[in-house]
């Protein structure tokens, strides 16, 4: 196979000047503004969680101030939602690779995909602010009457960034809902899209019919908080739990949006690294529907403690199980897709590993706090921050993670080191074992959340989940230097180095400005591998 | 590593039933994990590249392995469901006859009022084998009572009385925690309950209590504030008698129904004007303000002697109720707010 | 042109290079043809308008439950919101609406003079229905009806009510709050947070009215390319029709009395 050539021409060579950048209309130069800007978010919120595992070393709270420490995990929270998982793989990977794989030019509105940058700059602005002045202390969940009338942080400015930052996840939602819809190639029918495609169709879903409420109940507290309204203050009337059914209406929905597009990216991986069409394809598009769906009506299984009547913790309960079962199935789809495949193990798919063991347990420690009997135990405690991060940094992190690995060579043209970004994936996945499996034994032995001291009993477990921080950072550090290193010196990538399908394998990498030079016609069946395809890729 | 614990003491009667769903989840888990992280390295293994342009097999799917795998796991999450429902019923619905503690959360403490008068802070005594029964509020914001030995937990909300029960069924001293974030010393508000047997308790129960019991002080408190100027025995008077309503309903003014529980008479005294009795006028004045947490909780005790034959269930919620701030025992003068 | 809500603007796209047939100038370069441009324009405001629906929403929600719980607070408070300013306002919001459809119709049919004339009429209907917003909010500034430290508000008991008696010595009141007055403030704050934002967002669409007009009298829209026109005429009825709920919710509770 004769060795490609970079091509001189592309949309990273089209305009060097920061105008061409600040201004630019294509989704591809969006997308790796955005690679840049969340990349700076992440390590900013892991400099908090960093904060925090210090902090928990030892039971005396001796290294920060309490109220230092409850600036730092909202702040970390704050972060880490809405500022990189929200954005993560649908503003980056779901902006470059969406036009391509539908075979279109560009998004439907590609200044208002430009606006949702800025939105989302803006909103970060507004949360740097608010750092630099003293940081919030209430929680990422901002519970009421607390963040309205008894923490005296920066609650305004963070309200207000993630304010507008939510209006940045609503525009990215509506952008797609109206590309998938109307920018098809022709004869691109809905299922022979990638599933890719799918899954953030079901996201954008959600983005734009969640997200508004969290953005009112944002400026309900925001009133409250200014003008000293009183929606939600019992002195006047007010029900603070109200808030609470406000907040989670979009926020456990939310959760979706940051697992669901990370899902859709395990479906190509599987897929081009088993050289098989995924097993089930039409299950796995409608589950992702069916979770987007289910995933509005389950809002108050956070909030069985929180005084809501016996009858309706039932039902909620009863509902939450019903969003286990299309992620269930997801996960059986794709293992059956690797049975009788042709498999091998480069970084994108380690990655793939790395997830199947991490998701499967991050959900399925959902069914405990589905399941009402042992909720109420494990309520606000530790169990609760081992779930969520099994599942966002397990599962949606991974996914990223392994979305990035495998679409670098096309964004960039270039490939990076084999070696160490399998070395990262390792990392990656035992370090962060061992941070969190521990903080399950801890919640179920009562610790409870948001402590920054606690008694002796737990310090084992907090030592232990510290030192597995220390070996996940640097899972996370690592690639960042192999990345920068491929841009210069990293191997040119060709069109498809991985043997992918897919219509944005076809084109050459990295991709012209308008992506095609021709329309594609001949668009086939979705993962279909021949000897043509698979002969160009790079590796064994 | 020897020695790491993995279950807190279970010390109430349900404690132990919450221990085995949560290993029946913990099996369920398990078993799915390790057999879905088997199939995908087992396939790794046997179905490895063999060399650079193998394909794999062409299948489409499998509709009896899609209803296979999404029925069976259906069921096995409804009997999770189940179990879970059931387990929550009983430990959210106390039994008729408990012991009444009261519960106030405040930024950074908890204080407990035993109704035969003893006031704790931070340490509550309870004696063993006896179904006990806490009404929680909150007099700032959130918080949350959580006993871990007990596996039960209850957020405290201003402006409203929540409750948890139990039976501790083992003598100790275990731990209590707020379990919702509420600023600065949210990992401070921590202490003891302490579960003695029957004869110890009694003899704590002798020790404390210099003031009466908390019906004895509500007593004094339903003649301070001139309640028996209204609420007369013989109904006669403005305001409805006040003997034997425990645990009844009462018609009220504007229809329908109301429960008299602890409730509803909190929410009479701060917002009296909500839930008028059928046939009576809404002349009462308003106590919001004017009354302690305590206070309010001792003349509710006192109401409740009024019914000696009465038990009381889970209170009505009661919505957005009236939040008392943090006065003295007596009737506070002037404005709150 | 994009069709979002803040970012109108009318440069045409410089065409440098050849095409093998002409389009109109306003065809964007991602779209293949003015059709599925214009489809994705309208879809993209849909779906735009169903966010402001959730958005409005959560107030709707909020203003629900707390109704259910204080009816009379709400029914006191809302009787005293002066009806006749609020009946004026939807009469014009209404006439608005009008306008804005004949101005729609009229940039269909290629009359750019008419366009430009219904656009301002639909502006300065939007503006009175502002002013008389500013009226109103002055009227309650000064009966202490805002929300806060300072508000008050002084229950009249409607005919039929049993008048309160004063509570018997002794006792000490907090300063004109029975629980009424203190649940009116609820009132007050959804008021206030409801109009103000749909206040807001007629403010926003009065921007885009300018703008729409500018570009309507420079000509910029023919009977093939109007899409901006009717974009915001879709926004402008969304708006209308959230004063069309706001109207009744907050005025009229109980106003058959």
């Amino acid at each position: 196979m004769e060795t490609p050539v970079y091509p001189a021409h592309n949309y990273l060579s089209n305009g060097h000047t920061l105008r061409s950048w600040l201004l630019t209309k294509d989704h591809k130069r969006i997308a790796v503004l955005y690679l840049i800007s969340i990349s700076a978010f992440f390590f900013l919120g892991g400099l908090f969680a960093v904060g925090i595992r210090l902090e928990l070393t030892t039971p005396q709270g001796d290294l920060f101030q309490p109220d230092t420490y409850n600036k730092f995990f909202t702040l970390h929270g704050v972060i880490m939602v809405f500022l990189f998982l929200i954005p993560s793989v649908p503003a980056v990977l779901g902006n470059f690779l969406i036009p391509p794989m539908i075979g279109a030019k560009d998004l439907a509105f590609p200044r208002i995909n430009l606006l949702s940058w800025y939105l989302y700059i803006i909103g970060g602005l507004f949360t740097l602010f608010a750092i630099v002045a003293g940081g919030v202390d209430t929680g990422w969940t901002f519970y009421t009457p607390y963040s309205a009338t008894s923490s005296s942080s920066n609650v305004a400015p963070v309200a207000l960034g993630v304010f507008i930052a939510g209006f940045s996840s609503i525009l990215t939602g509506l952008n797609f809902i109206v590309t998938i819809h109307r920018m098809r190639a022709p004869g691109l029918h809905w299922f022979k899209l990638p599933l890719f495609v799918w899954a953030h169709y079901a996201t954008s879903l959600i983005q734009v019919l969640g997200t508004p409420v969290i953005a009112i109940t944002i400026v309900m507290l925001f009133v409250e908080r200014a003008f000293g309204f009183g929606i939600f203050d019992p002195q006047r009337g007010g029900d603070p739990v109200l808030f609470q059914h406000l907040f989670w209406f979009y926020s456990h929905p939310a959760v979706y949006i940051m697992i669901l597009p990370a899902l859709g990216v395990i479906s190509e991986l599987v897929s081009t690294f088993s050289r098989k069409r995924i097993f089930g394809y039409s299950f796995v598009a409608f589950s992702s529907l069916a979770i987007a769906v289910f995933g509005f009506i389950v809002w108050a299984h956070h909030m069985f403690v929180a005084g809501i009547s016996v009858y309706a913790a039932m039902v909620f309960s009863f509902l939450s199980f019903s969003v286990a079962i299309p992620s269930a199935v997801k996960v059986f789809n794709w293992a059956a897709t690797m049975y009788r495949g042709s498999i091998s193990f480069e970084a994108p798919m380690l990655y793939v590993y790395g997830f199947f063991g991490l998701f499967l347990i991050g959900g399925l420690t959902g069914l405990f706090l589905a399941t009402l009997g042992t909720d109420i135990h494990l309520h606000d405690t530790y169990f609760v921050v081992a779930h969520f991060h099994y599942i966002m940094v397990g599962g949606a992190i991974m996914g990223y993670l392994g979305g990035l690995h495998f679409w670098w060579p096309k964004i960039f043209g270039r490939m990076y080191s084999e070696f160490w970004s399998r070395i990262a994936a390792i990392l990656v996945f035992v370090g962060f074992n061992l941070t969190f499996f521990p903080q399950f034994l801890l919640g179920y032995l009562g610790m409870p959340r948001r402590y920054h001291m606690y008694p002796d009993e737990f310090q084992v477990l907090n030592v232990l989940s510290s030192a597995g921080a220390s070996i996940l950072g640097l899972g996370y550090l690592i690639p960042v230097i192999y990345f920068a290193w491929s841009l210069k010196y990293g191997e040119v990538a060709g069109n498809n180095p991985w043997g992918a399908s897919g219509l944005e394998w076809r084109t050459q990498s990295p991709p012209l400005t308008e992506n095609f030079t021709e329309v594609p016609t001949d668009i086939p069946e979705a993962y279909e591998y021949t000897p043509k395809v698979v002969r160009e890729a790079k590796l064994v | 590593m020897g020695g790491i614990p993995l279950f807190p003491e279970a010390a109430s009667s349900f404690a132990s039933e919450v221990d085995a769903l949560y290993l029946f989840i913990v099996a369920v888990s398990a078993f799915f994990t390790v057999a879905v992280s088997i199939a995908v390295v087992v396939f790794g293994i046997k179905y490895r590249r063999k060399h650079a342009e193998e394909i794999g097999a062409h299948i489409e799917g499998s509709l009896p392995l899609e209803l296979a795998w999404s029925i069976i796991p259906t069921i096995i999450l409804m009997v999770m469901f189940g179990w879970g429902a059931k387990l929550f019923y009983e430990m959210r619905v106390p039994p008729d006859e408990t012991l009444q503690i009261y519960a106030v959360g405040k930024q950074w403490m908890w204080k407990f009022q035993h109704t035969g008068g003893q006031r704790e802070i931070n340490e509550l005594h309870v004696p063993m084998g006896r179904p006990i029964k806490v009404l929680v509020t909150s007099e700032d914001v959130l918080h949350d009572l959580y006993f871990p030995a007990f596996r039960t937990k209850i957020d405290a909300i201003p402006g409203r009385y929540s409750q948890l029960w139990f039976t501790a069924t083992k003598a100790g001293r275990y731990r209590i925690f707020c379990a919702e974030y509420c600023g600065t010393k949210h990992s401070g508000m921590i202490g003891s309950v302490v579960v003695m047997e029957p004869p110890q308790y009694q003899a704590w129960l002798a020790g404390g209590g210099t003031e009466g019991t908390m019906a004895e002080r509500g007593a004094k408190l339903f003649n301070d504030l001139a309640c028996n100027t209204c609420h007369l025995d013989s109904g006669q008077g403005r305001g409805p008698s006040l003997k034997d309503i425990i645990g009844k309903p009462v018609e009220l003014a504007g229809g329908g129904t109301a429960l008299v529980d602890e409730g509803y008479l909190r929410e009479s005294i701060l917002n009296s004007q909500a839930k008028v009795v059928k046939g009576f006028a809404p002349l009462m004045p308003t106590f919001q303000g004017l009354i302690s947490e305590e206070g309010l909780a001792a003349l509710i005790e006192h109401i409740k002697s009024l019914s000696p034959q009465a038990t009381t269930s889970a209170p009505a919620l009661v919505p957005a109720a009236a939040t008392i701030s943090s006065t003295p025992d007596a009737p506070a003068q002037g404005a709150q707010r | 042109m994009s069709n979002g809500n803040a970012h109108a603007e009318g440069a045409s796209p410089a065409h440098g290079h050849d095409h093998a047939h002409a389009h109109h100038p306003a065809l964007q370069h991602h779209f293949d043809t003015m059709s599925q441009q214009r489809e994705a324009g309208v879809l993209g405001m849909w779906v735009f308008l169903l966010t402001e629906v959730l958005f409005f929403g959560g107030l709707f929600f909020a203003y629900a439950i707390y109704r259910s719980w204080y009816y009379d607070a709400f029914a006191a408070a809302s009787a005293s919101i002066e009806i006749l300013p609020g009946l004026i306002n939807t009469v014009v919001l209404i006439g608005s609406s009008l306008t804005m459809a004949l101005s729609v119709r009229a940039a269909q049919t290629n009359q750019r003079k008419a366009t430009v004339n219904w656009l301002i009429a639909t502006i300065i209907l939007g503006t009175v229905f502002l002013g008389i917003k500013v009226y109103e909010y002055a009227d309650k500034f000064a009966h202490n009806h805002v929300p806060g430290a300072s508000f008050q508000f002084a229950h009249v008991p409607a005919p039929g009510e049993p008048h309160v008696e004063e509570p018997a010595a002794g006792h000490v009141t907090t300063m004109g709050h029975d629980e009424i007055e203190r649940t009116t403030q609820i009132f007050f704050s959804l008021y206030f947070t409801m109009t103000g934002l749909h206040a807001v967002h007629m403010i926003v669409g009065i921007v885009i009215l300018f703008i729409i007009t500018w570009m309507a009298h420079k000509g910029r829209f023919d009977s093939e390319w109007h899409a901006p026109v009717e974009m915001t005429g879709l926004y402008w009825h969304f708006v209308d029709i959230v004063w069309i709920f706001l109207f009744p919710l907050l005025y009229l509770v109980e106003r058959h009395n």
